[in-house]
Formats: structure tokens, sequence, C-alpha cells
């Protein structure tokens, strides 16, 4: 699987990838894997606070929840509605369309404690 | 990353308590490796082929093949074939074996034939139960009883301690392997292996013939709300009655099922699983089991607690759910009738057939009807839900 050179990546199996000062945070392609058939997500709202390491939401496959922890601090400014009636999409693309939240990053510091691509694949065992 | 939820979700041997407790999981969760899990004959096929492996009550179990929802609709609507080697066999033979399963379960095993399978519960002396179990009438001396896996030692033990009859008690589940085919082309699917007449074998009555040319015990029983089949084999010839099947099923469009879909098959079945809608702290009448309770067959372990509860009325009653808000029940979730706690969910999730989101829960028996508002829950926010009719899927005939 190929897992984007310009992400960063948490233990907890989520990446973000940073434009300016906006994070777009996802699910990893191992996660969707290990979860399976993705069927209901829960997502903060549009200027909702988050902080790095704090559940933000939980992502349900058919057999159990999990939450999501958002690798960043900062403000919520978009979020991916598409999910709501399209969970599988996690599954399909899930460092692409399927992405969860948009986060105005308030220490983009926090940056440097995530992995990168290859330290990613190494700690899944890929 | 799944295993600890999952096996909130589908079931170990753990009190109805420990459930309420459930916490969440990350995604990270359970991604260990647990040591000195049980394995069944077909391990190593399994993990040949790539099925993602849990821990389920101390077994290493294929949770999943290709998909829940692809498996759930291959059982559904053509046929799929599961490892189910981990469940237990409890022999009892002798003059007297009738009279010693007729001591420790509920239903009425007096009226069996030789070659006929009965749905019963193990109930301790208070009421509550040991486990759920498959009670076959081999001959009139000789009772095959199909236990849960996590359950078998402890049966085993409840059985024996009762034993005060000219009988003899088997813990057998080395001796067997159990596959179940289950599925609209189940089968056919199995007809294309064996020259015993599988039409002939009606709705929960089973045959000892062959398949592949081996004994086999084929029992026309399953947990999935489908029609279908359960055999029994010596566990040195699982591995190729495994293959064999699905190259039989091939062209029915057969796949291997695991665990998960096996717990959303069950579920939209209303089918309980012992550590969630059924435990030591639930009787068969709150279960909505009554009909596996046969007062009038005589004397039986937990007859008495039975009775004094059923006189004094039921305090709490498992029901079905379906959501109306946005979300899926999970097991544990608490669950409001006018804005307070009353009751719990046992078991929820996705129902893939019905396209909702179902589950069984236990609410104030005056509550346990269908077409009562509810709220289940979720996340600290309640999100409403209406009590419903079961089975949520009955299949047609």
């Amino acid at each position: 699987m190929n897992y984007p050179e310009n992400f960063r990546y948490t233990k907890e199996h989520e990446w973000v990838s940073v434009n300016g000062d906006i994070g777009t945070v996802g699910i990893t392609f191992h996660a969707q894997s290990e979860l399976g058939d993705i069927v209901y997500v829960d997502m903060p709202t549009p200027g909702a606070a988050v902080t790095a390491g704090e559940s933000f939401g939980s992502v349900e496959s058919v057999k159990a929840v999990s939450e999501i922890y958002s690798p960043v601090t900062g403000e919520v400014v978009e979020a991916n509605d598409t999910l709501k009636d399209a969970p599988e999409k996690l599954n399909d693309d899930p460092h692409g369309e399927a992405w969860l939240v948009k986060i105005r990053l308030s220490d983009k510091s926090q940056l440097d404690g995530l992995m990168d691509a290859s330290e990613y694949q190494s700690y899944i065992g890929e | 990353m799944l295993d600890r939820n999952f096996l909130l979700c589908c079931g170990t041997d753990r009190p109805a308590a420990a459930n309420r407790r459930r916490g969440y999981a990350r995604l990270s969760d359970g991604m260990s490796e647990t040591a000195e899990l049980r394995k069944t004959p077909l391990n190593g096929v399994h993990r040949a082929s790539g099925a993602k492996m849990v821990d389920f009550g101390g077994w290493d179990m294929p949770v999943q093949y290709s998909g829940i929802l692809d498996e759930h609709k291959a059982v559904r609507t053509a046929v799929g074939l599961f490892d189910v080697s981990h469940m237990g066999e409890i022999e009892i033979r002798g003059p007297q074996a009738l009279d010693l399963v007729q001591r420790v379960s509920t239903n009425n095993s007096a009226k069996l034939q030789s070659g006929q399978a009965q749905y019963s519960g193990l109930l301790y002396e208070h009421g509550g139960f040991v486990d759920d179990i498959l009670v076959h009438k081999v001959a009139d001396d000789s009772y095959f009883i199909c236990v849960n896996a996590s359950n078998q030692d402890k049966d085993f033990e409840h059985i024996s301690a009762q034993n005060r009859f000219i009988c003899t008690v088997e813990n057998a589940g080395p001796k067997y392997a159990q596959l179940a085919i289950q599925g609209p082309r189940a089968l056919a699917t199995l007809q294309n292996l064996t020259r015993t007449d599988l039409a002939s074998i009606r709705y929960y009555w089973f045959e000892d013939g062959e398949v592949s040319g081996d004994w086999a015990r084929i029992a026309r029983t399953g947990y999935t709300g489908e029609d279908g089949f359960e055999i029994y084999v010596a566990p040195e010839l699982a591995a190729a009655r495994w293959g064999e099947i699905l190259e039989a099923g091939r062209e029915f469009g057969i796949k291997p099922a695991g665990l998960g879909a096996r717990n959303t098959l069950r579920l939209e079945a209303k089918m309980a699983l012992y550590g969630h809608e059924i435990d030591a702290s639930i009787t068969p009448l709150e279960a909505d089991l009554a009909w596996i309770v046969k007062f009038d067959k005589g004397d039986f372990t937990g007859k008495t607690a039975l009775e004094k509860q059923k006189a004094a009325g039921l305090k709490r009653k498992l029901v079905g759910f379906e959501m109306r808000g946005r979300g899926i029940a999970r097991d544990g979730y608490e669950v409001r009738l006018d804005g307070a706690p009353a009751g719990w969910v046992t078991s929820g999730g996705p129902a893939p057939a019905l396209n909702k989101n179902i589950g069984l829960c236990y609410l104030p028996a005056g509550s346990a009807q269908p077409g009562v508002a509810i709220e289940i829950m979720i996340r600290n926010q309640p999100v409403e839900a209406v009590t419903a009719p079961t089975p949520f899927y009955k299949r047609a005939k």
C-alpha cells in the first residue's frame, strides 16, 4: 500500500496532511483494513476545538467502535459530510476522498512528534 | 485494533455486568498477539487463506475472510461455510442417560425421537444460565450435547456433579470438528459430497451418515436464521472436508465465513449469545426463552427458582429494537425510558440484510413489547429507537 510521503502518521493510525495552517485528517489504509466494513462515522462540526491525542469522533465497522484521536490541536474548519451517507468510502479511499476533517492548526510544531511514511510503515510491520 | 472491541460485540462468557462497563477502543487497540490460544483443526487453513483472526473466548478464530457484509450476504442469498470446531460436545451414555439430561436441562428431552435435536438450557439452582445447549438424541441410551466453546469445561463439571444416574458423561470436544454449511444453497452444496439423502433430514433432526465417504453426524441445525447443516467430523478430516465443501459449493458462490458474519446473522434471527443475552444472572423467562422451559416434565435444576419468578412476575425481559436516530447501539449501552435509565443493550449492530441498525436489550417487563419509544445512550447522547418485533429476519420458506 502507498502511504503518501507528505502525510504525518499517529500510532493510533490517523494521518494528517498540512497545507499552510490547515491540516487535513483521516484514518490510514491499515486502519480501515483492520476494521473491515465501515458502516458509520461520527465527526465534529466546524467550529469545534480539538486537542492532539484526544478523541474527536469515532468510526464504526460492522463489529466494533473505534475512537479517532486528533493528531493535532486546533479548530475544525470543515468536516467531510459525504461520509455520513457513504461511510464505505473509508474502505475505498482512506488517504484521499474519505478524509475526515480539516483543522486550523494552532501549533505546527506538533507535527514533529508524528511519524513519517517510512516510520509508519515499519511501525505497522510493512 | 479491532480485537478487543470485537469481543465486546461478539461474546465470551463474561457476565453482562462486565459488558455494561464497556469502554471504547483506540484504532490501535487489540493489535498485540495473545499467547496460548486454543486452536481448531482448521487453524492452519484459516491462517494460510488470509482470514483475519481474533481471540474469541480463548480460541484463535477467524473473524472474517472476504468481509463481514460480503459473507453475511453469501449466507442469506447462497451459501457460507463456517468453522465452528471450537464448540464443545458432551456425550451422555447409559441406561439412565435420559434421566440425567432431564435433570440438568429445561426442555423436555423425553419427547425427542432418535435422530432429533432440541434447543435447551442448562441452569443453576437460582435459575440463571450455565449455558444454552443443543441436545441430540442419538439413541435411548445416548445423548449428544453441543455446547458453547468457552463454557464446555464448566458445563461438563456442572453436568457431572449432578450425575447420580447409571450413565457416563464425557467431555468429548476434542473428538469432533464441526463445520456449519448455511444458506439457501447449503443442501445442494453438501449433497454433492454425500449419499445421505439430505432433503429427508427435517429441520432440527440429524442423521449419522457420511461426507466424502467418512463418518459424519449431519444435523439440519444452524445459528444464522437460514436453512443449513452443521456437520460433526473427525478432527483429522476437517481440513479435507473444508476444502471439499468449498469446491462443492463453488457453482453456488459459496464463501468461507467468520465469526463476525455469524454474529450479524444470529442477531437478525434473534438467537441468543451466551455472555450477552444470557448468562448466570439471567433466567430463560427473562431472556424470552420460556418456550424451552417445560415445567410439566418433572424436576430439573433451576425449576423452583423459575416457578417463583413466574409467580412473582418478571421484572425485566429481553426485547428487540431498531434505531430511529443516527447511530449504532452496541452491547453494554444504556437504554432509557422516558429519559430515565431502564435497561441495557445485550447485542447491537447493523443488520446487513435489512439495511437498518438493530439490537436486543433488557427493559422492565411492562415495556418489553414492540412499539415502545426508547433512547439508547451512544457516547453520552440519547439517540431515538423503538422496540420492535423479532426475529428481525425470517427466511422465506
